[in-house]
């Protein structure tokens, strides 16, 4: 009779059972058990500093955050102990907001160029690759691009200087981000679209979009919270302000990452302080953000 | 190759022409064949092929393929793979002209209409020549939103209005049963075969004339293959169909008039041209076939 042996090792011959279990050496076993146990390792080496900054900026920011901090105007003097962050979150709220406004739809029409009409040719592969350079732009040497065409010309530091700066920093992310979205939608919709008498127009409009939303969303977020984070480029072309200041194109404005970068360095308790309420601040501005993101575009996103 | 074109039954002003300058017209409507079938009238002419030959860049894909397609008719094409079969389809409707470097050269009318005229706007070419894919490609919406889709692009917005389409394009499409009740439900959801029939919903929900497929089976099982023939064989009376298929047995089921197309090497340059070797009803084709290239194909010799 034929020995039908499906063990990897290959079974002694001359038996006539049948085995299906895996034959494995102790060394390939040990090996095993090591690989599972390294990647678990790099999985919490990762999550340990996460875990860290989240839990210490907690603990220390939460104690001062409240209405009080996030309304009342900053104390002019970096040694007094007590709120308030107020013209810092109305800068951040106002300047990225602004800077998301001017950088997402232009970026993601860029994009729709790129994946959608440009392909391939000259011009789209020159924006390409200027975009990629652009993320790699250190942003305070964006930062300084505004300062010399903006700022100096118009003898004016203010909060829109800081939102076109942020809105160049968040640029080449919305395209990219979303061009990678739009190249994963198949190829058959388009087709498909088309076959039915649609305009190209209306195809990226009633199908490609909906279909890359939620990729787009996530992509443009990213965008937002790199810059609500971005302290170089706000020092330098929005200046600094005490008080609450609406007014974009108009006086001084600050943010919260700004005003972290100039707390924090100050020896002074009260001023450390408010920089992790700043920090704390912040975090849950960006998580707030995200979440609201979220929940409008599972709104028009096409239903998997 | 038929030479009989003096027994053309012309049908349009452009088989006058045709008899004078183009080579040897491949239909199989001459008279005498429609006698032989003991077929009395001949559908009316939708469209004409004369020299249609398909290019990608520099290279030809596809020569001087010639035929007719005849209303309310299957025409199947058949042939190995590579042959060119599903580039003469996306001619039909001008599909071609999404990829990048394709050009047709040579003259397709359809009622009489150069397709391919200088004023001649794609988009209508194509809410008049519905297409179904390979692969089945529902839209990542409702099923309702999907069978929707093509009158809403073409401006119907009365809600009352496009349910009735919605539910007389699912009833064409023998799926309305199946998913009466999960209109709104998402397309994904459905088996293969069911969203088959969903994208053919869709095709014929804009009412078009002329329905092309493109190897629609070839993802499906036979149960679902069935009941694609079957419809086909259904809607026919309202539509002309051409279809592509490598199925030759589906070809012999469910067409009329089936072409046979196959790839010549070309001993100068080494490139693949597809060709149109024969084109006939389908009864002639698979039992008497002119060409004998033809013949070892359908009976298995080849390819």
């Amino acid at each position: 009779m034929t020995v039908i042996d499906l063990t990897r090792d290959g079974g002694p011959t001359g038996s006539e059972r049948i085995s299906l279990e895996a034959n494995l050496s102790p060394k390939r076993r040990a090996a095993d058990v090591a690989a599972t146990i390294a990647m678990f390792l790099s999985f919490a080496v990762a999550a340990i500093p996460l875990a860290l900054i989240i839990g210490y900026v907690f603990s220390k920011g939460g104690q001062v955050v409240d209405l009080k901090f996030l309304t009342e105007e900053i104390p002019n003097s970096y040694r007094r102990v007590g709120p308030g962050m107020g013209p810092a979150v109305v800068g951040t709220v106002i300047i990225t907001a602004a800077a998301s406004v001017m950088a997402i739809p232009l970026g993601i029409l860029g994009a729709i160029y790129l994946n959608e009409y440009g392909k391939q040719n000259r011009l789209a592969r020159t924006i390409r690759f200027m975009t990629d350079v652009m993320t790699g732009v250190p942003s305070v040497v964006m930062g300084v691009f505004i300062y010399v065409v903006w700022v100096l010309r118009f003898k004016a530091q203010t909060g829109f200087a800081g939102a076109l700066a942020l809105a160049c920093l968040m640029l080449p992310i919305v395209i990219r981000a979303t061009e990678e979205m739009l190249k994963l939608v198949p190829d058959e919709l388009r087709l498909a679209s088309l076959a039915l008498g649609a305009r190209r127009w209306r195809t990226t409009l009633t199908v490609v979009l909906p279909a890359a939303l939620p990729g787009i969303t996530s992509g443009a977020m990213l965008a937002v919270a790199r810059a609500a984070g971005e302290t170089a480029p706000i020092v330098l072309v929005t200046g600094l302000t005490f008080q609450t200041n609406w007014n974009l194109f108009e006086g001084n404005n600050t943010t919260l990452a700004a005003q972290i970068f100039r707390n924090a360095s100050q020896p002074y308790e009260g001023a450390q302080l408010r920089a992790y309420g700043a920090a704390f601040t912040l975090i849950l501005l960006v998580f707030a953000c995200t979440i609201a993101a979220r929940l409008i575009s599972n709104r028009f996103a096409t239903k998997r | 190759m038929t030479t009989n074109e003096e027994d053309d039954v012309t049908t349009t002003p452009h088989d006058v022409n045709d008899a004078r300058t183009a080579p040897a017209r491949l239909t199989a409507s001459s008279a005498a064949d429609a006698g032989a079938r003991g077929d009395a009238a001949p559908g009316k002419v939708v469209f004409e092929a004369t020299d249609l030959s398909v290019f990608y860049g520099d290279f030809r894909a596809v020569r001087e393929v010639t035929l007719d397609i005849r209303q309310h008719e299957i025409a199947a094409f058949i042939g190995p793979s590579g042959c060119g079969k599903s580039t003469v389809l996306r001619c039909f409707n001008r599909m071609n002209d999404v990829i990048t470097g394709a050009r047709v050269e040579g003259d397709l009318r359809y009622h009489g209409v150069d397709v391919y005229g200088p004023k001649v706007e794609p988009v209508e070419v194509r809410r008049r020549i519905g297409m179904v894919f390979q692969k089945p490609n529902p839209f990542p919406k409702s099923i309702f939103d999907n069978v929707a889709y093509g009158p809403r692009i073409a401006g119907t917005k009365n809600k009352a209005e496009l349910t009735d389409i919605v539910e007389r394009s699912l009833q064409q499409a023998a799926l309305w049963d199946e998913v009466k009740d999960r209109l709104h439900k998402s397309a994904l959801g459905l088996s293969g075969g069911q969203q088959q029939r969903l994208c053919i919903a869709r095709a014929v929900a804009v009412d078009p004339e002329v329905l092309l497929m493109d190897e629609p089976c070839s993802a499906l099982d036979p149960i679902a293959t069935g009941r694609i023939e079957d419809l086909m064989e259904e809607i026919k009376t309202d539509y002309t169909i051409i279809i592509v298929t490598h199925n030759m047995q589906q070809a012999a089921r469910v067409s009329d008039r089936c072409a046979f197309f196959t790839t010549e090497v070309s001993e100068v340059s080494d490139t693949r041209t597809g060709v149109l070797v024969e084109y006939d009803t389908t009864e002639k084709m698979f039992s008497n076939p002119s060409d004998e290239r033809t013949e070892n194909y359908v009976t298995g010799r080849f390819g």
